[in-house]
């Protein structure tokens, strides 16, 4: 009550507490604490590849193949600048355009295990599939219903085990719970894939905590997948500190596809620099002065 | 025999080579499950198939 009445007296000078002002002190001055200049630091971004099962990429944004024509794979693959693309196995229909003649050569093919039910069926799936294009990469993904197609996390760790031990590189497609996500690293999962929102929703970073505590946690990298749905979530997946972004509905279902895929690269190429800069503090409750604090004209 | 679910009269012996040309398939670009196991591409030739087989020819299709 005291602190109110004293507000009413004086209404145009609202004044932070010491330890406040001393913290926007302190932060109005840090813009120029890391004195970077001359060190050509800020020239370019100093970045480690993304490594998944001893293999290195330098891009971070995996995409999905399609359902788009098969003639604009190729533009899209060079707009995002990708260098992993997943697909899916099927079986195999006469007379039909092999979605493997339109991937330039160089790209790392991720196929994924979607229409597995258990993980047995992933298992399976994942030998045919390492058959055809003889990659040891598998995106692991189990679904047992169709309205939500969410992952059943417990079959995935099982069948992640079964192809960690057969030389896959798993990348298994899961719910984002960080119990999960270490249970999947034990298993020899070579990287996480949580998803952000359900599967084709558009809806962006809604598990953001939990992503953030499986990030915080994770010895493998994490590869936000499904539900990111413009180029501005995959940014923020990447500054809040995920190692890489899959996207495929976003893409696929853009009006100019090839030029959404340049806006997603750009995207997550700029969250990832933000990540390695480190983002500047949140202050709650006050705001911190941009311009000097002395010397004003009054 | 059983080809992808459906039901296949096949009046001549054939090799799993023969039924992945006869469908017009290109064979580097797909793996075959004989009865629930992976046939070998080095097998491929060789491997006849019986009445009473079971078999799976799959591709990869766009997906995400």
């Amino acid at each position: 009550m005291e602190h109110y009445s004293s507000q009413q007296n004086q209404p145009h000078r609202i004044g932070l507490s010491a330890e406040d002002r001393a913290e926007a002190e302190r932060l109005s001055g840090a813009y120029t604490a890391h004195n970077l200049v001359g060190s050509g630091a800020y020239d370019r971004i100093e970045d480690t590849p993304l490594v998944l099962g001893g293999h290195e990429f330098s891009s971070r944004f995996i995409l999905g193949s399609g359902r788009y024509d098969l003639r604009l794979i190729k533009a899209t693959i060079e707009n995002a600048g990708t260098q992993i693309v997943t697909m899916a196995l099927r079986r195999a229909q006469t007379s039909e355009n092999s979605v493997l003649d339109y991937i330039p050569d160089g790209i790392t093919l991720l196929p994924n295990t979607s229409g597995a039910r258990t993980a047995e069926e992933a298992v399976r799936i994942a030998r045919l599939a390492r058959d055809v294009c003889e990659t040891d990469f598998v995106k692991v993904e189990i679904k047992r219903e169709e309205k939500y197609l969410l992952p059943d996390n417990a079959e995935t760790i099982k069948a992640t085990e079964i192809l960690a031990n057969e030389g896959f590189v798993v990348m298994p497609y899961m719910f984002p719970d960080p119990l999960a996500a270490h249970d999947l690293e034990e298993a020899g999962a070579a990287a996480v894939m949580p998803l952000g929102a359900m599967i084709g929703s558009n809806k962006g970073l809604r598990m953001r905590d939990f992503i953030e505590v499986i990030i915080a946690n994770a010895h493998v990298p994490v590869i936000v997948d499904a539900g990111i749905g413009r180029p501005s979530q995959a940014c923020e997946a990447m500054e809040m500190g995920a190692d890489a972004v899959m996207a495929y509905t976003a893409v696929a279902s853009a009006g100019n596809i090839p030029l959404m895929a340049r806006a997603f690269r750009d995207a997550i190429a700029a969250g990832r620099a933000a990540y390695l800069s480190g983002l500047g503090k949140v202050v709650e409750g006050h705001a911190v002065p941009s311009s000097p604090t002395t010397g004003y004209l009054r | 025999m059983k080809v992808n679910g459906e039901q296949v009269v096949c009046d001549t012996p054939m090799s799993v080579t023969q039924l992945i040309e006869s469908r017009g398939l290109n064979s580097r670009r797909v793996a075959v499950e004989l009865n629930g196991s992976i046939v070998p591409r080095a097998q491929r030739e060789t491997t006849m198939l019986k009445d009473s087989d079971t078999v799976e020819i799959v591709s990869f299709v766009q997906g995400g």
